[in-house]
């Protein structure tokens, strides 16, 4: 079972039901359960979007779109029927914090698309997770039959006459590509994970072409509380245009690794210091991905930065999906490029030629190149395959291969050379495959 | 009573697939979980669990094995009773994730998506599973196996292997 760990620094608004036995239905009703849905159906969806907006809380998984703007853009109007979308397909290396929600407080999920449901005007929404959380699949199909019972779920919810809400569990079978949200509805609608084109966007053609607001379900889960407490005073807790807090996951070389509600804009210093304890064995820092793999690596002396979207933007960064992984002086930085370009060459869908033929290059590449049959060209190649990924594809996983890519290289170009003049990786974690002039063939 | 005559799931599968392609507004959206569901019954995807499939959902065989490739829990061939996945992902890298593997590979006497001889386990190096805070870990089947090291990733295939012996 995965551990919970806790703080001083943090602030618990999401997680404050975590490790108090929330899963089950009655527990989670005397925590102030299903309070914000009854006050959302007699408040009306105006409200819920106002409060929404005014709590600035942006997307959870990792691109940080305002969710209060993203609802306000389904059409009052639709022939076709409107659906919300959790995704909880979270798969970027690096990310456990769904993880946790589903464990812990499943039925804020269900309240959190409930009320997405109450704002946009749907009558059905669809939880996906991802194929290897059974567990937390079995967890949530619990919750959601145990809200059916009590009559939370269904028709005239709460007592409500024509208030009706269903939902609808699903897993997935093991693809990164599916939590990207055009891809999740395809796979949602039985077929291959590949993106769609857009526009449209799925606001206006979603789901089996109905208007679909698809959200994180760190995002969803927030939405009880933000109701609850009230818009402005979730947004003071962040900082300006980033409102709230967020969940956390600091790994890799730290002492105390672990899932942590702390509020935007808090210190990534601070959150590698004193909130995860430092580097492991008092060893030095050298870098750290910020926010999951597909984020640029920053050095050790670029960590006084600050926790939200903007600052970390401005970083020349990403706060992505909050999955913090730090690195510590032992750690090739050529090798840490290959293992994150292996996951992204086997993880590419293969729909647009960038991403298919980009990572499978750079993935070749490296691999030679880590093996010691590098060559001159090599780096130049690698960032040239990469920066022709960029924005040349139908969704966001060709960037998300390249940018890190780009980044290692722009940061820690030295030891690349140093590697290509024959400096080796001391113990490689990466078995060394033999280069033979089959490999070297592809090096230009 | 099944949908289909002469099904090749157990009864309470069959029931269970009955009411599935009930729910969704397209009742194609069942194909995943569906796929997944029968690999667990079965053990792989078969040319008859696709076949069955694909008479439930209205499609064709194609249509089935379309989908089928594109997931890389699904598997057209039999694997061992325990599959035991190890990530190496970044984050478990980093904390012992490789050692990990090869500690699986010398004990199991196994590489990657091999099966040992009596069955019992199969092996899998696989990206990320979502545990990156409690690394390295590992699932074996659908149960996750947090902050491992060589010696309790011993003590948990005993767990299994004692599990066969009852």
């Amino acid at each position: 079972m995965p551990t919970l760990v806790s703080h001083p620094d943090e602030v618990k608004v999401l997680s404050k039901r975590f490790g108090l036995g929330a899963t089950n239905i009655d527990r989670y009703v005397e925590l102030d359960g299903y309070k914000a849905t009854q006050q959302a159906i007699e408040q009306g969806p105006e409200w819920i979007i106002n409060t929404m907006k005014a709590s600035g809380l942006r997307g959870r998984g990792g691109a940080g779109f305002p969710t209060g703007m993203k609802w306000s853009f389904v059409p009052k109007v639709s022939e076709k029927p409107k659906y919300v979308l959790i995704n909880g397909d979270e798969s970027e290396p690096g990310t456990c914090k769904d993880h946790l929600i589903f464990l812990n407080d499943p039925h804020a999920i269900i309240e959190g698309a409930m009320i997405a449901g109450l704002a946009i005007g749907a009558k059905t929404g669809f939880i996906y997770l991802r194929g290897e959380y059974r567990y937390l699949l079995n967890i949530m199909e619990k919750a959601v039959a145990d809200a059916y019972a009590k009559g939370f779920l269904g028709k005239n919810i709460f007592g409500h006459e024509g208030v009706d809400f269903d939902i609808i569990t699903q897993t997935g079978a093991g693809a990164y590509e599916v939590g990207e949200e055009s891809a999740l509805m395809e796979s949602l609608e039985g077929k291959r994970g590949v993106p769609r084109i857009r526009p449209p966007f799925p606001a206006v053609v979603g789901l089996y072409g109905g208007p679909t607001v698809i959200n994180n379900a760190e995002t969803i889960a927030n939405v009880p509380h933000i109701l609850l407490m009230g818009g402005e005073a979730y947004a003071k807790l962040g900082t300006e245009r980033n409102g709230g807090t967020r969940l956390f996951g600091i790994s890799g070389h730290v002492e105390r690794p672990g899932v942590y509600e702390l509020p935007m804009g808090y210190s990534l210093r601070k959150a590698i210091y004193d909130v995860a304890g430092g580097i492991r064995g008092g060893k030095q820092l050298k870098a750290v991905v910020p926010g999951g793999s597909s984020c640029p690596v920053l050095r050790a002396d670029e960590i006084d930065v600050g926790l939200d979207f903007d600052q970390l933007a401005k970083a020349g960064t990403m706060l992505g999906s909050g999955g913090i992984v730090v690195l510590d002086e032992t750690v090739s930085i050529v090798e840490f490029a290959l293992r994150t370009i292996r996951f992204y060459q086997h993880e590419s869908c293969g729909w647009c030629i960038p991403c298919r033929e980009g990572t499978d290059w750079i993935k070749k590449t490296l691999t030679r190149f880590h093996a010691g049959g590098g060559n001159k060209k090599d780096i130049d190649n690698i960032q040239y395959i990469a920066e022709n990924m960029l924005g040349r594809t139908f969704c966001p996983l060709g960037d998300a291969a390249a940018m890190p890519i780009l980044g290692f290289i722009k940061k820690f170009r030295p030891e690349f050379e140093e590697y290509l003049a024959g400096a080796r990786v001391a113990n490689p974690l990466i078995q060394i495959q033999p280069v033979g002039e089959h490999e070297l063939a592809g090096a230009h | 009573m099944s949908a289909i005559a002469n099904t090749i799931f157990s009864p309470e599968l069959a029931a269970r697939f009955d009411k599935l392609v009930t729910i969704y507004p397209l009742k194609r959206s069942a194909l995943v979980p569906m796929l997944l569901y029968a690999q667990d019954e079965v053990g792989y995807v078969s040319d008859a669990v696709v076949a069955e499939i694909a008479q439930r959902l209205d499609l064709l065989e194609l249509d089935v094995r379309n989908v089928l490739s594109y997931y890389s829990m699904l598997r057209t061939k039999p694997a061992g009773k325990y599959n035991v996945q190890v990530c190496t992902n970044i984050s478990c890298m980093l904390r012992g994730g490789f050692e990990l593997l090869d500690h699986c590979k010398h004990t199991l006497g196994i590489g990657h998506k091999e099966t040992t001889e009596d069955g019992l386990f199969s092996l899998e190096e696989v990206e990320c599973i979502g545990a990156c805070c409690w690394a390295p870990a590992a699932q074996v089947n659908y149960d996750f196996h947090d902050e491992l090291t060589p010696a309790k990733m011993d003590a948990v295939l005993d767990t299994y292997r004692a599990r066969e012996k009852k």
